[in-house]
Order: structure tokens, then sequence, then C-alpha cells
């Protein structure tokens, strides 16, 4: 594929705008959405590689990424809303009761 | 029946099982007392049946050893749990199994109603059982756990009354002193056992192994330090200077404690071990005259103290060590027979003495509790006519104290006025010789004076005892005056075995007894005796005389001062004050001791709580927590709860892996 370096700079710009999403937003939702992001922008790699290389075992491994994503995005949620009953607030900097 | 003297220590060892394990169910007291005197009693059998076996036998067979069973063989070391059965120890087993039945008879009666009864009899057993294991080893292995055993038990009696601090005090003193001594016997024990497996090869601690080599132990040098050592041992169990100063503490202990362990047998297991070792002994005559010295000085200095006494136990131990004094002093002249012989009618009219204290303070103390006083039962200031109302005590307790006070006719004469006349006829040291006997006369003559002092003060005059209680002193029960009886009847006739040759009346059974022991010790002395011109028959009659005389003196001047002219003792206290607190005070011995060993002692033992486990090891342990700490105090920043920090951390752990990789 002689447009493979596009697709890389496309998903590695994603992956930065991911982490710099969970690195400094503060509603908990958001970063989740974030973390989202940087999964699906490892996706869009996965199947520019396995295209260009002709190879499926590329988009294989997608299958298992976005199963795992779906999995840890229930978990997720699930414990922001066990988090919500508590603290009655999902900003990310009232989640500090491990500070020393 | 020689074969049968492993029973001898195995019935009161079988007393101590079942009086020790079981005693507390067994409530019944005559039962716990019966089985402990049977014990012994069965024992004293034995003993009979040794004793009479072996006057039918000749003299040159009348040692026998009997191994039990072979114990330890590692490389040369060979100790065996073996006994040794010659006519000095047959004469121990019978003072110590004898005496000790009378004894345990008289606790059933002393001892009733007391909680812990089992426990004063289970203890008295494992006494025994240790004491005949003491004279009965046949090497020095075995000997030395009955001599760790008498000094345990001793502890164990001394401390019976446990919640007194008094008591434990006591305990712990007489043990730790006993242990001085016994760190002496065992270096004497190493040093024989090494000098004569080193320089000869025979590698032996067996009595009769080394009786048979001793020809090979040279004069002085190495056997005047292994000798000194044995005395030093000596010295802590028997209460000698300067290691004596437990044995009047030790009257804390209940009255048959005092009668048995420090009056008949365990204080004479230093005089008995002298005589065991005698070849070994007399092979130094500097040890010989040490001996000597410090027997006849605890004889002068136990029996100043007594004299000012007014505890009737204290006067009776500080007789005691005084006793002892003549019986090492007779030891030291080379005199073993005198020793042993006074030894065993010691045995007799102390136990006899003690007993009969027993029971006057039993009587006192019933007396005194009925009306609610808290008044000494032991003090005899509290004490006075009480032949009236314990007409059997008081006979006994006199014919007792005729006898240690060396009247003729009883038997302490016999015994002590032959260590006497060998204290100033005896071939070994010369010019000192002349001042032994006199120290020895003049000890005699306070031991006559204090003990007159104590029958005068306690069974003569007027009661002095708070007149409510008067009515209720009683004499004792028959458990209790039966031994009393039997004793006072040894204290008479049992010097008649020892006559000196001089009286003619009988032989001297005792001497012809025990000669072939000693005489191989007799041999060696004989090789530096000094051969002068032996004292003649008249001063001999002449000393025994002057003796006599000594012992009159001393009889009356405790009669002027205590019956006749009461208001004299406290005339002499008025003129010499300074003489009597000394004298009253002990001699202020107990405080120097403190003063140079228990005070630098604790000192030591605070530093080392104080300065060492404190400071270096709590230090060390708390030091390594209080570095735990630290670090953990500056890696806990880590832990900032700002969940930015965690997501920064991951994304720059990822970025440092990405990158080792791609420039790796």
């Amino acid at each position: 594929m002689e447009n493979l370096n596009s697709y890389l700079i496309v998903s590695a710009v994603l992956f930065s705008i991911g982490t710099i999403g969970v690195l400094t937003r503060k509603n908990v939702i958001v970063m989740f959405m974030c973390i989202e992001l940087m999964l699906n922008a490892v996706n869009l790699t996965f199947v520019a590689f396995s295209r260009h290389l002709g190879n499926l075992d590329g988009q294989v491994f997608v299958f298992f990424i976005m199963t795992v994503a779906a999995a840890e995005a229930a978990v997720g949620l699930a414990l922001i809303i066990a988090f919500f009953n508590n603290k009655e607030s999902i900003d990310v900097d009232d989640v500090n009761l491990m500070k020393w | 029946m020689f074969d049968n003297v492993w029973l001898i220590p195995l019935f009161p060892l079988i007393g101590f099982l079942i009086n020790g394990l079981f005693g507390k169910k067994i409530k019944n007291e005559a039962v716990i007392g019966g089985i402990a005197t049977l014990m012994i009693f069965l024992s004293f059998l034995v003993s009979c049946g040794i004793l009479l076996q072996m006057i039918g036998l000749p003299p040159e067979q009348r040692v026998f050893e009997k191994v039990v069973f072979p114990w330890i063989h590692s490389g040369n070391f060979k100790a065996d749990m073996a006994f040794l059965l010659d006519p000095l120890s047959c004469v121990m087993i019978m003072v110590v199994t004898g005496v000790g039945s009378l004894i345990h008879l008289y606790s059933i009666g002393y001892m009733h109603g007391e909680e812990g009864f089992y426990r004063f009899f289970s203890y008295l057993n494992l006494f025994c059982m240790s004491m005949l294991l003491l004279v009965l080893g046949s090497n020095m292995l075995v000997m030395f756990i009955g001599w760790e055993g008498v000094g345990l038990c001793s502890y164990l009696l001394i401390g019976y009354y446990f919640h007194k601090k008094s008591a434990g005090d006591a305990a712990k003193k007489a043990f730790v002193m006993n242990r001085v001594g016994d760190f002496g016997f065992l270096l004497g024990l190493f040093t024989l056992y090494w000098w004569f497996g080193s320089n000869h090869n025979i590698w032996t601690i067996n009595f009769t192994e080394i009786k048979a080599a001793s020809h090979l132990l040279p004069y002085g040098g190495v056997v005047t330090v292994v000798t000194l050592c044995f005395f030093v041992g000596a010295t802590g169990k028997s209460a000698q200077i300067p290691l004596f100063t437990w044995l009047p503490d030790a009257m804390e202990g209940p009255t048959p404690v005092s009668a048995l362990i420090h009056a008949a047998t365990m204080v004479t297991a230093g005089v008995y071990m002298i005589g065991r070792m005698s070849f070994v002994f007399v092979k130094s005559p500097e040890t010989m005259m040490v001996i000597a010295v410090v027997g006849a000085a605890t004889a002068i200095f136990a029996a100043t103290i007594g004299t000012a006494q007014n505890d009737i136990k204290r006067v009776l131990a500080y007789s005691t060590v005084s006793q002892l004094g003549f019986m090492f002093l007779a030891m030291g002249v080379g005199a073993f027979t005198a020793g042993i012989f006074h030894l065993m009618t010691h045995a007799f009219f102390k136990a006899c003495l003690f007993l009969g204290s027993g029971s006057v303070i039993h009587s006192m103390h019933h007396a005194l509790h009925k009306i609610h006083s808290n008044d000494d039962a032991q003090d005899m200031r509290n004490m006075g006519g009480l032949k009236a109302a314990m007409p059997i005590t008081f006979l006994t307790f006199l014919v007792s104290t005729i006898a240690i006070s060396g009247i003729p006719g009883f038997s302490g004469f016999f015994s002590k006025d032959e260590i006497l006349w060998m204290a100033f006829a005896n071939p070994y040291h010369g010019n000192l010789n002349i001042v032994l006997w006199g120290i020895g006369a003049i000890a005699a003559c306070f031991t006559a004076f204090y003990m007159f002092r104590l029958v005068f003060m306690t069974f003569f005059g007027e009661c002095r005892i708070n007149p409510k209680a008067k009515s209720y002193l009683h004499e004792s029960p028959l458990v209790i005056t039966i031994p009393l009886m039997v004793l006072g009847v040894l204290a008479v006739v049992g010097g008649y075995l020892g006559m000196p040759k001089i009286l003619g009346m009988l032989p001297n059974y005792f001497e012809h007894w025990l000669e072939p022991v000693f005489e191989l010790a007799t041999e060696y002395g004989s090789k530096y005796a000094q051969h002068g011109a032996h004292p003649s028959h008249a001063v001999e009659w002449g000393l025994m005389g002057l003796s006599v005389v000594i012992a009159l003196v001393g009889i009356g001047i405790a009669f002027t001062m205590y019956v006749k002219n009461t208001e004299l003792p406290g005339k002499f206290v008025a003129t010499f004050p300074t003489l009597h607190r000394a004298v009253y005070n002990k001699w202020y011995i107990d405080e120097i001791y403190d003063y140079l060993f228990v005070n630098p002692c604790k000192a030591f033992g605070q530093f080392l709580w104080k300065g060492f486990d404190v400071v270096i090891v709590d230090g060390v342990v708390n030091g390594v927590a209080n570095v735990v700490m630290g670090f953990s105090g500056i890696l806990r920043y880590m832990q900032s709860g700002y969940i930015y920090n965690y997501a920064f951390s991951m994304a720059l752990g990822v970025v440092v892996m990405l990158g080792y990789f791609i420039f790796k």
C-alpha cells in the first residue's frame, strides 16, 4: 500500500490525542472515551499493516482488541457508577482516597 | 547383700516420684508422710544388712564396687553409674538413712497442716537420694551428681515457705554460695583427670583406680592446686570460711530441714569428700595446713557469733558451722577417722538439738497463735522455764547439749577430745600444732558456753512468754518425741564406738573399722611427717583433763550469767557495747560481702541491662525499624492520590520501554 504512512500518521495522531485526553480531562467518562480512542487508533494501525503485509493476522488481532475494549468499558463504567454512589461526583480529582 | 546396694538410693527416688507426681491428689497426710518415711526406712534396713554383712567379713574383703549400668563411654572418658561400698561409705549410709528416717518420722508431726505437705516430703526424699548418691558414688561424676542434687534440694527446702521474701532470698544465697564451691570442685576434678591422663595416660575419675594410681602423684605442686580446688568445694558445701554465711540464713527453712540438711547430712559432704580422697589430700602438706587453719578459724569465729544470738535456730546454725570447723581441723591434721567420728556423733546430737528446738518452736508457735500474738516463737528472750511444760524435749535437749559440750561419758566428748588431741599431737604441722589446739580448746569453751546459755534461757528460769499463752504450752506428740528420744540415746551411747585407747575400757571400734580406708593416706603422710618425740600418755591425760575443765568453765560461766545473776548479760553488753554489736551483727561479714561481691555484681548486671541490652541490642533492632520507616517516609509520596500522576507514569513507562527497544 503506497499510502501506508498516511494511515500510520492518522493513527499516531489519534493515539496522541487520546493520551493527552487521558492525562488532562476532568470528567471520568471523557477519560474513558479517550481510552477507547487510543484503542481504536491501535486498531487502525493493525488493520493498515495487515493490508500492507497481506497477512490477516492483524485483523484477527483487531477482533481481540475490540472484545477486550468492550469488556473493559463495561467494567470501568461499573466502577464509575460505584464510585458515583459514594462520592456524588465524577470529577477525577475527587478519586483521592488512596492518598498518603 | 552388697549386690543390693543400688536399692539404697532407689527407694527415696521412688518416694520422690510418688509424692511429687501424685502427692497433690493424695490428700491424706499420713499416707504421704508414711510413704516417704517408709522409703527411707527401707534404705536404712538395706544399709543395716550391708553393715552386718561387712562386719562378718575380714577387713581386706570389705571393698565392693557395684556397677548399676554403664553410662558414659566416650573416647578415653569412662564413667559408669556405679556404687562403692567400703567401711567409710557404710558409716555414711547408716548415718544418712538412720537419722533421715527419724527426721522423716518427725516431720509427719511437725509439718502437720501445712499446705504443700506432699511437696516437703517429695523434696526430702529427693534430698536423701542425692545424698546417698554422693556417699555411695564410686567415681567423681556420680558423687558430683549427688553433690549438685543436695545443693538443689537445699535451695528447694530452704525456700519451702516461698511466700516469704526472706526465705526465697536465703534459698538463693545458699544456692549461689554452693555454686561457687561447686566450681572449685569441678576445677579440681578436671585438673586431676587431665593430669593423670596427660602425664601417665591413665584416664579415670573412679576412686578405686585413682587410689591405685595415687603413688604416681607428686607431693605438692599440681596436687596442691587440685586439693585446694576440692577444698573450695568443701568450704561451699560445708559452710567454712569464707563461704559459710548461707547456713545461718538457711534457718528460714522448716526445722526438720535444718536438722537433716544443715546438721547431719549435706554439710558433712565436704568432710566425707576429703575422707574419700584422703590419699590425694595428704600428698599436699600446704593444703593440709590450709584445711586445718581454716577449720580452726571457722570453729572459733562461728562460736563467737553464736554467743550473742537470740534466735534459737541461729545459735544452733552457728554451732553447726563451728563443729564443722572442728571436723575440718581433724581432716587437716591427718586425723581422718576422728573427723568422720565427730561427723557421726555430731549428726546424732545436732539433729537431736535441732529437732528439740523444733519441738520448742512448735509449742511456742501454737501457744502464741492461740492468743493471736505476733511475738517471735523462735526468740529465746520469749522463752524460759519450759522444762516443766516439755519434759521429754527438755531431757533430750539437755543430753545433747551435754554431749556437744564435751562432757565425759557422752558421745561428743570422745570425738571432740580425739580431734583436739590429734590437733596437738599430729606429726604434720610442727609448731602450729599448739596454736591449733589452743584455738580448738577456746572454741570448745565457747561451745559449752553458748549451748548451755541456750538451755538456761529456754528451759530454766522464769517463763518470759506472754502470760496468756503460758497455759497453752504443752509437750509435743509422740511422732515428734520418739525421734528425739532415739537421737538422745544415740547422743549418749554413740560415742562408745570410738573410745580412745588410753581410757582402755573398750577397744576403739570406730578407728579399727576405718583404718583400712585411710591407711594409704597415713602411709603417704609418713613420708614427710616430722618424727619427733611422740607426746607421752601423761600429756594425753593432761590435755583430756584440760578439755573437760574448759568445758566445765564454759558451763559455769553460762550458769552464772543466765541462772544465778541474770543481770550480768545486760551489764556485759553495757560494758562492751561495740564488741557486742560486732558479735551480734555476725562481725558484719554479710555487709562486707555485700560491699565486695554482691553490689559490684548487681552494678554489673545493671550496666549490662541499661547500657548494653537497652542501648545496643534494642538500639540495633529499633534502628533497623527506624531505617525502614525512613525509607518508607520518602517513598510514600508516590501515593499522591492524583489520578493524572498515575496515568502519566503509565504513559512514561510505555515511552521508556519503547525507547529501549528502538535504541537497543
